[in-house]
Order: C-alpha cells, then structure tokens, then sequence
C-alpha cells in the first residue's frame, strides 16, 4: 500500500547567510503518498530549507535529486515545473479577486498566456475544487472567505498547477479545530492520489495525528527522522528542544508563601457579559479563569484592565480598594494586560523590539522634556538577557521574531512597568514548545515575587500544570472553582455546564 | 437566497449609487430649468468632462496598482508649455510635433516616478508629491508664468474640429470637439486591457497583495513602471487637450487638480488602498463631479456654493466607498 518512491531527496545541504549558517548540512526524503512532518523551533532553518526546496535559494553544498535525478541550480520556476507548490502561511491569495482567479491565475502565467479565457478559467477552477470536495462560490471576492476556505483555495490553486509535492507552511495556526480535521481529510486525500505532501509544523499532537513520517530540525541541523510510531511524546520534545521537558504542575505548599491577599473582586458585573464574579489572588498564586468561546472570560480581563469597565462590584490590590474605569486607571494602579491577540493589540509589528519592550514605561525614562535613551538601552538589553529573548540586538522591527520571542517582549513591555498585577490572555496561543516552557517559568517566577498572575485560557492542559486555582465561568457566571489536582476530564465537565441555575452549588476549592 | 443577496448587492453597488444620485440630480435640475432637459446638456457635459476623464482614468490605474499620482498636474503643465514654447521659438506648425513630443515628456517623467517608486520603493504619494513640486518649480523658474496664448496655427485650428454639430431648437449650435474620442479609446482600451490581458489582471494583483503577486509569477516591477510610463504618455496627450480646448498653453493652470481628480476616481468605487476599481465606475465618478460642476447653477444654488457642495459629495460618497469595504470585511465569511 505504501509507496516509497521517494519524491525529491535533499542530501547534506548547507547554507549559510554572511556568517550565519542556517542550515548545517540536512538530509530531507519526501516520498509520493506520504504526509510528512518537518518539526523545529522558531528559527530552526525550516523556512530557509522550504526556499531551498522550491529553489528561492541555492544550497552553498549537498545535492538535491528530484525523482532520482539530481537538480542543479533550480530556480523558483523550474521547481514549479517540477511540481513542488508552497503554500505559504499567508497563502498568498489575492483578496480583491475572485475566487476562480485566485485559482486560476497561476496556471496563466505559467503557460505565459497573454490574455484571459474568463469562461476557461472559471470552468477549471470549479473542477479543481470538486476534486478536493470543495465547495465554493467561484464568484465571490476571496477577502469574503475565512481564513480556512482562503487555505482550500490556495491548496486547489496548487492542485491546479499540477502540483507533485505541496508544502505546507504552518497550516494549522489559524483554523479551529473542526477546520484542522477538514484539513486533514483533504491532505489525506492527496496522499491517496500520490501527492507529497509536506507540513511545517511544532503542534506534537497534531502531527501525531496527521504525520507518516516525521522530521526534526533544531538550530539548522538535522536531528533525527523515522516514522510516526519511531516517536513519541518525550522523545519528540526531546529532540525538538535539546531539553527535557518536564511538565511539574504548579502546586506551591501552604506556608511557602506569607498568608496575604495579592488581588481581590467582588461581585463584578457586567451586563450582558458576566455577573457576580468574586474570586482572590493571594500571594504565590497563579490564577486561572477559563470558559468556553462566550462564557465571558475575556471579558472579564477586559473589565480589570479597563478596557471596558464593570458596571458594579469592587476590586482590591493589594489591600486598597480601587477604581479602574479606563485603560490609563488600571496603569495607574499597576495593572499589566498581555492581550490575546498580541500582533493587533499587543505590538507595534514595525517598531523595532527596544521601542516595543519600553512602549508602556515611556513616562519613566523622561527627565524633564529629554528620554534617557542610555537607560531605555540598558534596561532592553537587561529584558533580553533576564527572559532570553532570541536576537542579537535590539534594533530589529519585532516582526522578524518568532511568536515566542513576540509574546516574551510583550511581557518584558509589562514587567518593565513593574505591574502589581499581571493579567495574561492565552499567552501560549501560537507559541512553540521551548518558549512556552520559559514563559510559564517566568510566569511562576513573577508568582513568588510577590505579583498577583491571573492567566486566561482555554488550554486545559496548560491550565493545569501553571495555575495551582482555577475559576470556570460559563454564561457569565463562575460555576466551577478547582484547584490543580483535579483531572482533564474533570475540568472539561465544567466548561460545558450550564451556567446561571447551578452556579450557587459550586465546586470547593 | 444567492441570487437575492446578489442582487441587493448590485443595488448597493457604487456605480448604483452613483446612478441614482445622477438621476435625482438631473431630475431636480429638470424640474427647476426646462433648459436642461436637452441633447445640448448632453455635449456641454461632454466636452467639459473630456480632460477630468483622461487624468481620472489615469488615476484610476495607478491606484489600482496600489500607487497613487499627484505629480500629473504638473507633468501635464511640462507637457503643454514646453512643445509649445519650441513649436513658436523655432516656427514649427504641424500637429505631430506638440503630440509628440507631450507624449515623450510625459512618459519621461513617468519613467522618473516609476524608478522611484517601483525600484527605489518609495512611498508614491512622496514620490509625485516630490516630483509634482520639482517640475511646476522648474517650469517657473525657468519660464516663468506667462500663458502662451498664442498657439502656432495648425494647433489653433483643432479646436474647430468637430465631431458633429447639433443646432437645438432655440438655434443655437452646440458642437462636440473630435478631441472627445481620446477619452472614448482610452476607456474602451482601458477597459479591455484590465479584464482581458494577463498584465492588467496583474496591475490588479500588484494592487492586491504585492507579494502574493511575485510570487505567483507576475513581474512587479516591470508592471508598475509600465503603469506609470503609460500614465505619464497618456497625460501628456490630456495635456495637449487642454491646450487646444483652452486655446492657450500655461505653466500653471493644471495645477491644483489633482484632488478633485482623485476624488472623482474614489467617488466612482476605486479603493484607494488599491485592488479595486473599474472604468465605468470611473466615468459615473467623472460625471457626477462634472454635472456639478456645470449644471448646480440651473438649481438656483450660487456658484460660490459649489465647492462646498463638491467636498460634501466627496465627503459622503468616500465614506460611502469605505462603510462598503468595511461591511464586507465584517460581513459573515463564508
């Protein structure tokens, strides 16, 4: 059943850029009908193998073969005419055309065509969706499509392009996970027709799920390749991160820290979004408040930075009641809010990582009308040191780092306030492995320092191994209160149930 | 259920818009003036929209391809004054001549703007805006800003060409300048070459989403500088137009119309953060600017209103443009 014939096979490739070497001699079989993982960190040379493959870039040394034969010197279009398509992660649509164009427009250019067959065109991108069992109005402008049917039209697009081997560039990172499995289906499909298919990813359960064979790269080496079953979890971290990667949960002892109330609310309401929210953060804790997509826990972090205040209720820090009825109230008294989604509400993506990290503490570093930009440097470069932040210096715009380094600037811009309470909305969400680790170390770290950690999420496993109390809200209403030894299962239960009629009959902690 | 939505969106569409709009306009004005209920309207409207048409399509490319012009007030005034100056300095009189030479002075200065916006990338409303001030500040230092209105014979008599003389009832004539073809051809060719050539769909693509569009093969830099070479052509020709419609060739009396130029194109539904726009959405732009710029005055409205009334329509019709782009991007995605 399986075929091996392998594809294309990448042997020792190097490549470096000035003194740097991304890629130090990696070896890549990519066999027909097969579904195959590349797995690395942020900055493991996985995109610069991707523009090697598909001939943006030359190997300085190793040979590249293409079905047995070796190639030389590939340019962009000679490794389309191979049949290699990259789907990148932006998918390189066009949002102002319509959807059979998008499909279509490739192909045109490939076969230098100088003038357009409307009626040719929309006819072959119809066909090229019914064969993958898409299902989408042809006509339509693509900016109307989500972001998974905006994916399915750059996979026909490929498709359409005779494509032998598809490259697929973190696909998974913006689809829900009903899309993900529509994703998968399709790729298997592909399989079936004898399609390579190749998937950059770092999410390990996924390509559990999906990968026939697996390949790890880790600061531009190889590290090891096999099958799906030649892996599992401690041996994919392992070679992910070069670490072993335990997962402690958090559960400091009563006595490890003094008996006092960091953060404290009552009865915060909100109309319309949650009512009677009551919980403290005392010293030591890290707090958790999940619920489902609706239940009302962001709106809650909303509430306590400010963004959109409660209606009713009180909160406390440190003892002392405060008013938080704007985003400059809740700075005032120290309150630090890492959003969810860090690139439109966290960054300043063009900014280089120095003006990012010293975005909120700007006021400190003036002395009278002039910015001592000797101490904004020195206390950046502490920032980078203190939470490893992975570059070199920090003049580069912030979009040039990985999500990991993204979301630890966003914290080092909070921390640099010195914030009495840090309030942190999915900070994993779209982080690899080894960054995840750090962050959650820095999280517990700021624990025991004394400043009051509340993490939203929805990711039930991190949940339970970095918050030691957990809320669950549902509907607007908490209507669980755990602590860390409960199981998965157990929490899961509670994110689903219902909120206003069992909310009194709450889980202890 | 499709078919409905399609058609409430037609019925929201710019140009729908633009189309009844235009018609309460013509209405109204109807009603209040009998005069204007006449073919007569029709040829003033036609020939006073003839250089707004030629700049607003030009403009309407360039914005597609993601770019903007402001320098063509400017290269437009480059390209009367200097053929002229020549044609009466060394008694040169035929019509090759001013039209070619307009030609070539305009797409040189387009040439300037595409190296500098698609090989030095700089932000193209800096770059015209730059070369707008460098080429009016040339012209008058070097010339000065006297009109040369005297115009070498031949190019005088083009304004006597017609394409057809209509004598209304009250008989007076009305004729329609054969200059009014230029703008037919360029929209008829505009047209085409945007839907059916492979590069218009890339001027498109390069408006869209620039990378996307390399990547996928097109040539992007080979794409804009033809956008703004032929650009900077096409309104050295409008230049000329305006010479012979004004019967006079001046350094200066273009400049200054590359707002209402502009406002005109994004009134007619082009976005201009580029991607999207259309000719005829474009020409209903043209002449709902040129109705009121011509016909207000039939309302009883003052003419000192009529600037007012004109930034209130681009006004309203630009926010219109933007709600529409922005309830698409809100609009459930499918």
């Amino acid at each position: 059943m399986e075929n091996t014939n392998p594809f294309i096979r990448l042997t020792d490739v190097r490549k470096a850029f000035g003194g740097v070497r991304a890629l130090k001699g990696v070896d890549l079989e990519l066999r027909c009908g097969e579904i195959h993982c590349l797995a690395g960190e942020n900055g493991c040379g996985k995109s610069t193998l991707i523009k090697v493959i598909s001939g943006v870039y030359h190997p300085d040394r190793g040979t590249i073969e293409i079905e047995g034969a070796v190639v030389r010197n590939m340019k962009p279009i000679d490794a389309i005419r191979h049949g290699i398509q990259v789907i990148y992660q932006d998918f390189a649509v066009f949002p102002n055309m319509s959807v059979a164009e998008n499909i279509g427009i490739n192909r045109l250019l490939l076969e230098g065509e100088k003038l357009v067959n409307w009626k040719e065109t929309r006819k072959r991108a119809i066909d090229a969706m019914a064969a993958i069992g898409a299902n989408i109005d042809p006509d339509i402008l693509l900016e109307r499509l989500s972001v998974s049917n905006k994916q399915l039209v750059a996979i026909c697009r490929a498709l359409f392009n005779n494509a032998r081997l598809i490259i697929l560039d973190e696909p998974t990172t913006a689809l829900t996970s009903r899309e993900v499995d529509l994703l998968f289906n399709i790729l298997r499909n592909l399989k079936d027709q004898g399609i390579a298919v190749m998937i950059v990813n770092h999410k390990m359960d996924e390509i559990f799920r999906i990968a026939d064979r697996i390949t790890i790269l880790r600061n531009g080496e190889f590290i090891s390749s096999g099958t799906r079953d030649e892996y599992n979890n401690a041996r994919f971290s392992h070679d992910l991160t070069g670490r072993e990667l335990m997962a402690v949960k958090y559960s400091p002892a009563p006595g490890d820290f003094p008996d006092e109330t960091v953060f404290e609310v009552e009865k915060l309401t909100r109309e319309g979004s949650f009512y009677d929210i009551s919980f403290a953060v005392r010293r030591g804790d890290v707090f958790g408040i999940t619920g489902l997509l609706g239940s009302g826990r962001g709106e809650i972090a909303d509430a306590i930075f400010g963004l959109s205040p409660a209606e009713s209720g009180t909160m406390h820090l440190n003892g002392e009641l405060i008013d938080v009825q704007s985003i400059d109230d809740a700075m005032n008294q120290g309150i630090a809010y890492v959003p969810e989604d860090r690139l439109t509400q966290g960054l300043f993506l063009e900014r280089s990582i120095q003006d990012n990290i010293m975005a909120a503490s700007l006021p400190a570093y003036f002395s009278g009308l002039k910015l001592q930009t000797g101490k904004m440097n020195e206390d950046t470069d502490r920032w980078i040191r203190d939470i490893d932040i992975k570059t070199n210096s920090a003049e580069p715009p912030i979009n040039t780092l990985s999500g990991g380094n993204q979301q630890k600037c966003v914290m080092a811009k909070w921390l640099n306030t010195k914030p009495k309470l840090l309030v942190l909305n999915g900070p994993t969400v779209g982080v690899d492995i080894g960054s995840k680790a750090e962050i959650h170390d820095l999280v517990r770290q700021l624990a025991a320092e004394g400043v009051g950690v509340i993490v939203i999420s929805d990711d039930i496993s991190e949940l339970l191994e970095n918050c030691n109390r957990i809320i669950v809200v549902h509907d607007g209403y908490i209507v669980g209160r755990v602590t860390n030894d409960v199981s998965e299962t157990e929490l899961l239960a509670l994110l689903s149930r219902p909120g206003k009629e069992s909310h009194e009959n709450e889980v202890t902690d | 259920m499709k078919t409905k939505s399609r058609i409430s969106e037609l019925l929201t569409s710019n140009q729908a818009v633009i189309i009844m709009v235009l018609l309460v306009l013509s209405i109204a004005i109807g009603l209040r003036n009998n005069a204007f209920v006449s073919f007569s309207t029709v040829v003033i409207l036609a020939r006073a929209a003839i250089l707004m048409l030629i700049f607003a399509l030009c403009q309407m490319l360039v914005i597609i391809s993601g770019g903007i012009d402001v320098s063509f007030p400017a290269i437009a005034c480059a390209a009367m004054y200097l053929p002229v100056k020549m044609m009466l300095n060394y008694e040169i009189d035929n019509l090759w001549f001013p039209f070619g030479m307009a030609i070539l002075i305009g797409a040189f200065f387009g040439l300037i703007n595409a190296v500098l916006i698609a090989s030095l990338r700089i932000p193209p409303l800096i770059a015209t805006l730059g070369m707008n001030s460098l080429i009016s500040g040339g012209l008058l230092a070097f010339f000065g800003s006297t009109e040369l209105s005297r115009l070498p014979d031949r190019l005088n008599e083009m304004f006597r060409s017609y394409l057809f003389t209509y004598t209304a009832s009250s008989g007076l004539t009305y004729s329609l300048t054969i200059l009014f073809i230029i703008p037919v051809v360029l929209a008829i060719g505009l047209s085409i070459f945007l839907r059916y050539t492979t590069m218009g769909r890339g001027v498109y693509a390069i408006g869209g989403n620039r990378s996307a569009a390399r990547i996928a093969g097109f040539r992007v830099i080979r794409i804009q500088y033809f956008v703004y070479i032929f650009v900077g052509a096409v309104v050295g020709i409008g230049a000329m137009v305006s010479c012979i419609l004004n019967r006079a060739a001046s350094p200066t009396n273009l400049m200054g119309s590359e707002m209402m130029i502009i406002a005109a194109v994004v009134v007619g539904g082009t976005r201009i953060t580029g991607g999207h726009g259309s000719v005829s959405g474009t020409i209903l732009g043209v002449t709902l600017i040129a109705l009121i710029q011509n016909n207000l005055i039939m309302l009883g409205i003052p003419t000192h209103w009529q600037p007012f009334i004109l930034g209130f329509l681009i006004v309203l019709g630009t926010a219109f443009t933007s709600l529409k782009a922005m309830a698409s991007m809100k609009q459930a995605k499918v």
